[in-house]
């Protein structure tokens, strides 16, 4: 499987998407912002980073960028992408996923290692998560709380577009897991044909126990195995 | 010619920023303060003789699409000579 991998001015997670899929044994290239076009990719990425120096508003500047065109043309078209911390505010930003990410509740950057709960298993992104413990991964963000309004929330929820939110390590949905702030603990979602999810936490820097955890390496792996029972049926 | 774009946080929006200035400002003894807004201002020059209206209608569409994020803010667009 081959992964397009975005790059804006002041991405900082490009070269640990790339890698991450490549330690799971796939094939990836990065794809500069000013590119018209994704070339022959299965899935997109957009990692995080600082994109336009999160000038005006995380985001803000990069969803107008060229290369954006291109994955609103792909996602269109039912193609898989993944947005992760800066590529979720981008997505958020070019309205291919709804809702926004505002400033730490507490006005601090954090950096440090949260848990998941994996709030709907069926779907691009999440099929191949064990449904037996929450994924433990990292976060790094100063602009991670998740809002929508009272029905843009409702909607989520009742459609299963929520995908993960943040809880304890024993699993539990609870105020002191949450370390921004976001509405009901949302970590990360999809839009409502699932094929285009963002989270603010780093599959990409937690799929190997090198680091710490693995656990993003299911994120990943979802993503291949829904697009190998694709191919599989078009063949 | 100048635009001026005055963006602030809706009012269902967390604003930590505007609640920590307004305790900053509580405590250093500045009384009867019930809210502080953080926002954003824009001062954008428009070149002479730039048409008015076409200006106000190219810029609300500009603070809307673009400056301003209508999920979480609301902008005030003024244009004054």
């Amino acid at each position: 499987m081959h992964f397009a991998v975005l790059q804006f001015p002041a991405s900082n997670c490009d070269q640990d998407c790339l890698h991450a899929v490549r330690v799971l044994g796939h094939t990836g290239e990065f794809v500069w912002h000013k590119e018209i076009s994704l070339g022959v990719a299965d899935a997109v990425i957009v990692p995080g980073g600082f994109s336009y120096g999160d000038y005006l508003r995380c985001g803000a500047i990069a969803r107008f960028s060229p290369v954006m065109q291109a994955v609103q043309q792909f996602a269109a078209n039912g193609g898989l992408v993944l947005g992760i911390c800066n590529g979720f505010q981008i997505l958020c930003e070019a309205g291919l996923l709804p809702g926004a990410l505002v400033r730490n509740r507490d006005l601090q950057f954090h950096c440090e290692q949260v848990y998941l709960r994996t709030a709907n298993r069926n779907t691009s992104f999440t099929s191949a998560i064990p449904a037996d413990r929450p994924m433990r991964m990292p976060i790094a963000h100063g602009e991670g709380c998740y809002f929508a309004d009272e029905p843009t929330l409702a909607g989520l929820r009742e459609r299963g577009q929520i995908l993960w939110e943040y809880c304890s390590a024993a699993g539990e949905l609870t105020e002191a897991s949450n370390p921004n702030g976001s509405l009901q603990n949302i970590a990360g979602i999809a839009n409502e044909g699932f094929n285009v999810a963002g989270l603010m936490p780093h599959p990409d820097r937690a799929s190997e126990l090198l680091l710490g955890t693995e656990d993003g390496r299911w994120i990943f792996e979802s993503m291949v195995r829904s697009v190998v029972a694709a191919s599989t049926r078009a063949a | 010619m100048k635009a001026k774009i005055v963006i602030t946080p809706k009012k269902a929006v967390l604003d930590p920023q505007g609640k920590t200035v307004q305790s900053a400002l509580e405590h250093m003894g500045y009384l009867g303060i019930a809210g502080v807004h953080v926002g954003k201002y824009l001062e954008i020059d428009l070149a002479p003789g730039t048409d008015l209206a076409a200006a106000r209608e190219a810029l609300n569409e500009a603070a809307h699409r673009f400056l301003s994020n209508p999920v979480i803010e609301d902008y005030k667009l003024e244009i004054v000579d």
